[in-house]
């Protein structure tokens, strides 16, 4: 299938920062185009089938790579995959021909209520063949490979006998899908549960990962007066998380990394600069990476 | 059919307390080391309100004005109990906030309420509809005179007309495009709206009694001939061409007879 539109360069994203696609930027960006690695789109905004946001985004892609980054799958959802959904998706992409596509480890619709949030699944088992059987389905529908997220979460579940990495380890063997991690999700589910992110990390199948989610928290606190972080990519990136980053960085190499800032968008510079940041670590891991090879 | 075991027999019972703040944290769903999680699932019931209020004011900016932010999320939140979302796609959501707004008794008293929210509506369905080339009024001018009565103009799939008791158009302005602009908004007025987005700006107009039901009637798929009987029926010194010639320039046609333009 051919796109609708010629693009002057390569789906593929290069191995830096990228930012979430906002509207409220769209004018600068087509004004300016602005040295930035790609762009990341929601799907489920482009899935009317015209005017202003197709247009800008046809646009757009003649520029710059994308990637397209489901949240409305319900992947871990019980009842089966929305295939009218799956439909959709596949026409974003077939018009859009982006160079990676992702969903989230989360459920967000029952029934046919369609909540809006990256809800929370137990690690069983049972959740796990289930889950295995989303991603081939989608896996099949997209005729490409996915890349799973792992989730930021506030609960537990006392069915569960799998811990996460364990669990995305397995759908990743058993599916053949790729991972997208973010960093900041790893920091807020590692302090909501007590765990510790390096060690979540040193579990992680990080030569599974292709990408790179980073993204600001709120702090809160729970009953027991303990921490909790919400994932409310409502601010800058945490020092915690750009650590962690770093962290990732040097040990896999370079890779996509996006910047998500969904809420309380700020203006252009201040995004920009993020991004600025994730490309300095990737950079320095790049040259480090030039360096183990070299001996 | 067959009623196969869940794979995840707690679903129901999270997905239930989701919107319903009485119910209790479901069972099974644990904070740290076990311990109940009341805050932490709060986290996910406010996620979902949150969320979906604030899809609900991005469609619904003008309401929002009207009713203030405090009273528009009180609302939201009976709104978001009674009609959940059913698709993934929030742009779709919200569909039903007129009729809600309409028969919720303590807005009695605002009866244009519900028209100010089918205006928004209305302009986000043209400012998401399809894309479509324009009728030229060079194409229509090309039909002979003795087929011009049976012609029928085919809609242009940004088109649409409100007609509203009020004054739905200045309510709009006042409260949503120019929040800035002094004056006040006489309410005896009545106003009807036709919507139209030639290329990606969503263009919107008051436009008189007669012009409304020639518009409506082609829209509708009637012949010309039989849309001027009724925009005559609406105002017996209606103007035709006229008319006609404000419809095309609005650009709510795509083509003539079913041929596209």
């Amino acid at each position: 299938m051919t796109a609708a539109f010629p693009s002057r360069i390569d789906a593929a994203l290069p191995q830096r920062a990228g930012v979430g696609l906002k509207g409220e930027h769209v004018p600068e960006i087509l004004a300016n185009r602005p040295d930035i690695g790609f762009f990341e789109i929601h799907a489920e905004n482009y899935m009317e089938v015209g005017g202003a946001p197709h247009r800008h985004l046809e646009t757009i892609r003649r520029d710059y790579p994308l990637s397209l980054h489901g949240v409305g799958l319900s992947i871990g959802g019980a009842g089966p995959l929305d295939r009218d959904h799956l439909t959709r998706l596949r026409k974003v992409a077939d018009r859009y021909e982006p160079g990676l596509f992702s969903e989230h480890l989360a459920w967000s619709t029952h029934d046919t209520t369609y909540y809006n949030d990256l809800l929370p699944l137990p690690y069983t088992e049972a959740t796990l063949a289930h889950v295995v059987s989303h991603i081939n389905q989608v896996q099949d529908a997209m005729g490409r490979q996915m890349l799973l997220e792992n989730p930021s979460t506030y609960v537990a579940f006392a069915e569960s006998t799998l811990s996460e990495t364990a669990f995305l380890r397995e759908i990743v063997q058993r599916t053949g899908c790729g991972l997208l991690l973010d960093v900041n999700n790893v920091h807020v589910s590692a302090t909501n549960h007590g765990w510790s992110a390096e060690t979540y990390l040193s579990e992680f199948p990080l030569d599974q990962v292709q990408e790179i989610h980073l993204g600001g928290h709120a702090p809160d606190i729970d009953d027991d007066g303990l921490p909790l972080l919400i994932d409310a990519h409502d601010r800058a990136v945490d020092q915690e998380v750009w650590r962690l980053f770093a962290l990732v960085a040097n040990r896999v190499g370079p890779l996509p990394t996006l910047i998500e800032w969904d809420n309380d968008v700020p203006a252009w510079p201040v995004l920009l600069d993020e991004a600025r940041s994730a490309d300095r670590i990737l950079s320095g891991a790049a040259s480090r990476e030039l360096r183990r090879a070299h001996g | 059919m067959v009623d196969h075991p869940s794979p995840v027999p707690g679903r129901k019972a999270f997905a239930a307390a989701l919107l319903a703040p009485d119910l209790p944290v479901p069972e099974g769903v644990v904070g740290r080391d076990g311990r109940p999680a009341g805050k932490r699932f709060a986290v996910y019931r406010n996620n979902v309100v949150v969320s979906l209020t604030e899809s609900l004011k991005a469609t619904y900016p003008a309401v929002t004005a009207l009713l203030g932010e405090e009273y528009f999320s009180a609302l939201a939140r009976l709104y978001i109990n009674a009609h959940p979302p059913q698709s993934p796609i929030l742009s779709r959501y919200g569909a039903e906030l007129s009729e809600f707004v309409a028969t919720f008794a303590p807005l009695a008293a605002y009866p244009y309420l519900a028209d100010v929210a089918r205006f928004e509506w209305a302009w986000l369905q043209s400012y998401h509809a399809a894309d479509a080339p324009v009728l030229a009024a060079a194409d229509l001018a090309a039909v002979p005179p003795e087929a011009l009565a049976g012609t029928i103009l085919t809609a242009h799939p940004a088109a649409s007309v409100l007609v509203s008791a009020f004054p739905v158009f200045d309510l709009v302005i006042a409260n949503r495009f120019e929040p800035e602009a002094s004056g006040s908004v006489d309410l005896s007025e009545s106003q009807t709206v036709l919507f139209s987005r030639p290329d990606i700006d969503v263009m919107f107009r008051v436009i008189p009694a007669g012009t409304a039901a020639l518009a409506a009637a082609l829209l509708d798929g009637q012949a010309l001939g039989n849309a001027a009987e009724q925009a005559f029926e609406a105002d017996p010194a209606f103007d035709f061409s006229q008319g006609l010639s404000v419809l095309l320039a609005a650009g709510i046609f795509g083509g003539l007879d079913g041929r596209a333009a």
